[in-house]
């Protein structure tokens, strides 16, 4: 009921309207500045702009917002040719460059701020709102400005969508065909600056940056496509704008930049850890499944592997077959437990098939269908190992190494040829349907387990 | 005397960020600075409610503790993918949110506001003092970074070498078995520490100023990271002389006036530097056009 309450108050629909179009707009352009890799240029225009904003001060003595827009502008404009000189002329890197900037241009702000708060011309409060933020001081004149610049920027960036795409990923192309890069990449710097100064009044200095920052690395999360994380990221700001917001208005003492900036930062943590594709815990499952396949391929290659040994071993006719853990796990290096997890997972696929020995530990061997696959496997394994041993004589053949499968990327004669050379080295898997068939081991078929 | 003090302790904060600063900026963490020493806020203001007292102990841990988790958090974005740049700018920002709504909610009736933890006021260090067995032993802040600032000195000394290989080439430190990511750590420690003993008396622009610029200025005119230490030291100092000068005839914040007078002096550096200077390297190369000619 409050927040309806709260709602109804016309100053607080300022306020929220405000608070909406600045996460647009920064979110919007804060992508362009996440693949420019340049997040923190925000952070140092924000800052630059305190000598701008004094400066005007002391020069008109009015405190309107529209000048002070211009004299951030300005500063802004300076900050950034330095940022760039800097690392252009000198052998200092940008990271570096935009400390400095930002540092320097803050403390002569702070020096001329300090000298227009003891120089007694009285009234400089709304400076400190304008530099440290206040959304609960926007008035209706504010919104409007903001309304204003937000709108112009989201306008040029739709304008400009293909140009700017062009800027984030590959200027060099961008300017062989034509387009002017060094223009549109100051154009997205002053839009920067445009959307830091709006966002001076709301949230302060600091946290502006955030608001460049956040959104797009949220929206980056959830989609590969610039269009859509364009269009994510202005939702995230704007959802970040209205959260914190409603927020501090159900609670005395809570400013209101801050709490914006929170919200968007648990957008943020909840895309890190939950978007499907590149999220913490869709990773992390990834990665459980990756390392339960290898282990289970790693024993099912070992099974097979001690069974090839023992049926080479054991006399036609003659000995029962089968493998015990034990020997499962000192040929494959995994301990007793994963052996026993990665076979019970074969057993579910009906792969293996346990026989207790009678009054000895159980023996493990293949089923029908199990000593399929497992061949298909061995044969790809040595496969890959043959090439790699021998890739002076494949390098003719086109092979895509990430591919799993080598097989089917060889023509009939390649294979044929490899096969010959497998067989040359002994490498050739033994153990087929066929020579169990043909009575390698002969018994009785039991419970769909293969004897050998 | 007040004045002595205040160029003292300024050149104290000065020379201990300057030296650390070094590292940073060879390290291209220069971001780092400014990050840190916004994201400790909540530290500060934790340590400052569970103690309640302005005592430098317990924020000092308390911020030190902050700063290495900022470290940490983003070491681990940047390593699930996010990059660099933007996990600095997500993590101090978010962090800073936490220590200003802090700050707002709880510290409303203490005299913790944030113009004074953000800008700090180095005019007022020479009557914040340390009474010891009930001597005035001088100023508080002084004490704290000096110590601070020692305890740097000590460490890098120790272990210069190490820090310096870590700094230029991590790899081949790593390879010869040096642990890099301690060394990491225990600079980032460093740092927290520096910030923070700096933070309450000085402010938060002088300390990520002091980091980056006097360091940026001495990497512009030494080729050796001896002498860059050095120079990084000494440009500090200067900056407090000229700054605290530059202060009282404006009659303005003494940490931002320190601060021009960093950027002054790197501007000079940019300009003028013997071997990188902007006009140097004009001057040389008309005068090889010349020579050309004749």
């Amino acid at each position: 009921m409050n927040l309806l309450l709260v709602l109804q108050d016309p100053n607080t629909q300022w306020v929220l309207m405000g608070c909406i179009l600045l996460g647009i707009s920064s979110g919007v352009l804060g992508c362009f500045a996440f693949l420019r890799g340049r997040s923190l240029v925000g952070d140092a225009l924000a800052h630059a702009a305190l000598p701008g904003v004094c400066l005007i001060y002391l020069f008109t003595g009015s405190k309107s917002i529209g000048l002070f827009l211009i004299g951030a502008g300005i500063a802004g404009l300076l900050a950034t040719y330095s940022i760039t000189a800097i690392s252009r002329y000198t052998r200092i890197k940008e990271d570096t460059s935009l400390a400095i900037v930002l540092s320097v241009f803050f403390g002569i702000g702070i020096v001329l701020l300090t000298f227009i708060q003891h120089s007694a011309s009285g009234n400089q409060s709304g400076l400190d709102k304008f530099l440290f933020g206040q959304a609960a001081s926007l008035v209706k004149s504010d919104v409007i400005t903001i309304m204003l610049v937000a709108g112009v920027l989201i306008l040029m960036t739709t304008l400009l969508f293909k140009e700017f795409t062009l800027l984030s990923f590959d200027p060099g192309f961008g300017r062989g065909l034509g387009f002017p890069m060094g223009l549109l990449d100051g154009l997205l710097m002053l839009m920067l600056l445009m959307s830091v100064v709006i966002g001076l009044q709301a949230v302060g200095v600091v946290l502006v940056a955030a608001m460049l920052i956040a959104p797009a690395v949220t929206a980056r999360y959830w989609t590969d496509k610039l269009g859509r994380m364009v269009v994510l990221s202005g939702t995230f700001g704007a959802l970040s704008g209205v959260l914190g917001t409603l927020i501090s208005t159900q609670q005395e003492n809570l400013p209101t930049g801050p709490t914006i900036v929170l919200s968007a930062t648990c957008f943020f943590l909840f895309s890190i850890l939950f978007s499907p594709r590149r999220g913490i815990l869709a990773r992390f499952y990834r990665f459980m499944k990756l390392r339960n396949k290898v282990l289970v391929e790693d024993v099912m290659q070992s099974l097979y592997e001690c069974l090839e040994e023992q049926a080479g071993r054991s006399r036609v006719g003659g000995v029962y077959l089968g493998i015990n853990e034990a020997d499962i796990a000192h040929k494959s290096g995994k301990s007793m437990s994963q052996v026993r997890k990665a076979l019970s997972e074969l057993t579910r696929k009906k792969w293996v098939a346990e026989r207790a020995k009678p009054g000895k530990s159980s023996a493990w061997t293949f089923t029908r269908a199990g000593l399929q696959a497992a061949y298909a496997y061995i044969l790809n394994q040595r496969l890959w190992d043959l090439y790699h041993m021998t890739q002076n004589q494949y390098h003719h053949v086109q092979i895509d190494q990430s591919q799993e499968e080598l097989a089917p990327q060889l023509s009939d004669e390649v294979l044929a040829q490899m096969m010959a050379q497998l067989e040359a080295y002994d490498l050739t898997p033994k153990l087929t349907e066929g020579t169990t068939e043909s009575g390698l081991y002969l018994g009785k078929q039991e419970q769909g387990g293969v004897s050998l | 005397m007040n004045t002595f003090l205040i160029i003292l302790t300024g050149a104290l904060v000065a020379a201990s960020c300057g030296f650390l600063g070094c590292f940073l900026i060879l390290r291209r963490m220069a971001m780092l600075g400014d990050a840190i020493s916004h994201a400790i806020l909540p530290g500060i203001v934790i340590a400052f409610l569970l103690s309640g007292s302005r005592d430098i102990v317990p924020m000092l841990i308390g911020a030190a503790v902050v700063g290495l988790v900022t470290v940490l958090i983003v070491q681990l974005l940047s390593q699930n993918g996010v990059k660099t740049d933007a996990a600095i700018g997500v993590t101090f920002t978010a962090l800073f949110s936490v220590g200003v709504v802090l700050v707002s909610m709880y510290t409303a009736q203490v005299d913790l506001d944030l113009d004074c933890v953000l800008y700090g006021e180095i005019a007022y260090v020479p009557w914040d003092t340390w009474q010891w067995g009930g001597i005035d032993m001088g100023p508080r802040a002084a004490w704290g970074v000096g110590g601070v600032f020692l305890l740097s000195l000590l460490i890098i000394g120790l272990f210069f070498k190490q820090f310096k290989l870590c700094s230029f080439d991590p790899a081949l430190a790593a390879a010869i078995g040096i642990p890099v990511v301690f060394f990491h750590y225990l600079l980032m420690t460093l740092v927290s520490l520096t910030t923070v003993a700096a933070f309450e008396s000085v402010g938060a622009i002088l300390v990520v100023a002091m980091l980056v610029v006097p360091s940026a200025t001495a990497y512009l005119l030494t080729e050796k990271l001896h002498h860059m230490l050095w120079i990084s030291m000494g440009v500090g100092v200067l900056c407090s002389i000229f700054g605290y000068l530059l202060a009282s005839w404006l009659d303005s914040s003494i940490a931002g006036a320190m601060t021009a007078v960093s950027g002054f002096l790197f501007l000079l550096a940019f300009l003028f530097s013997p071997s990188h200077g902007l006009v140097t390297r004009m001057m040389t190369r008309r005068k090889m056009r010349l020579s050309e000619q004749a």
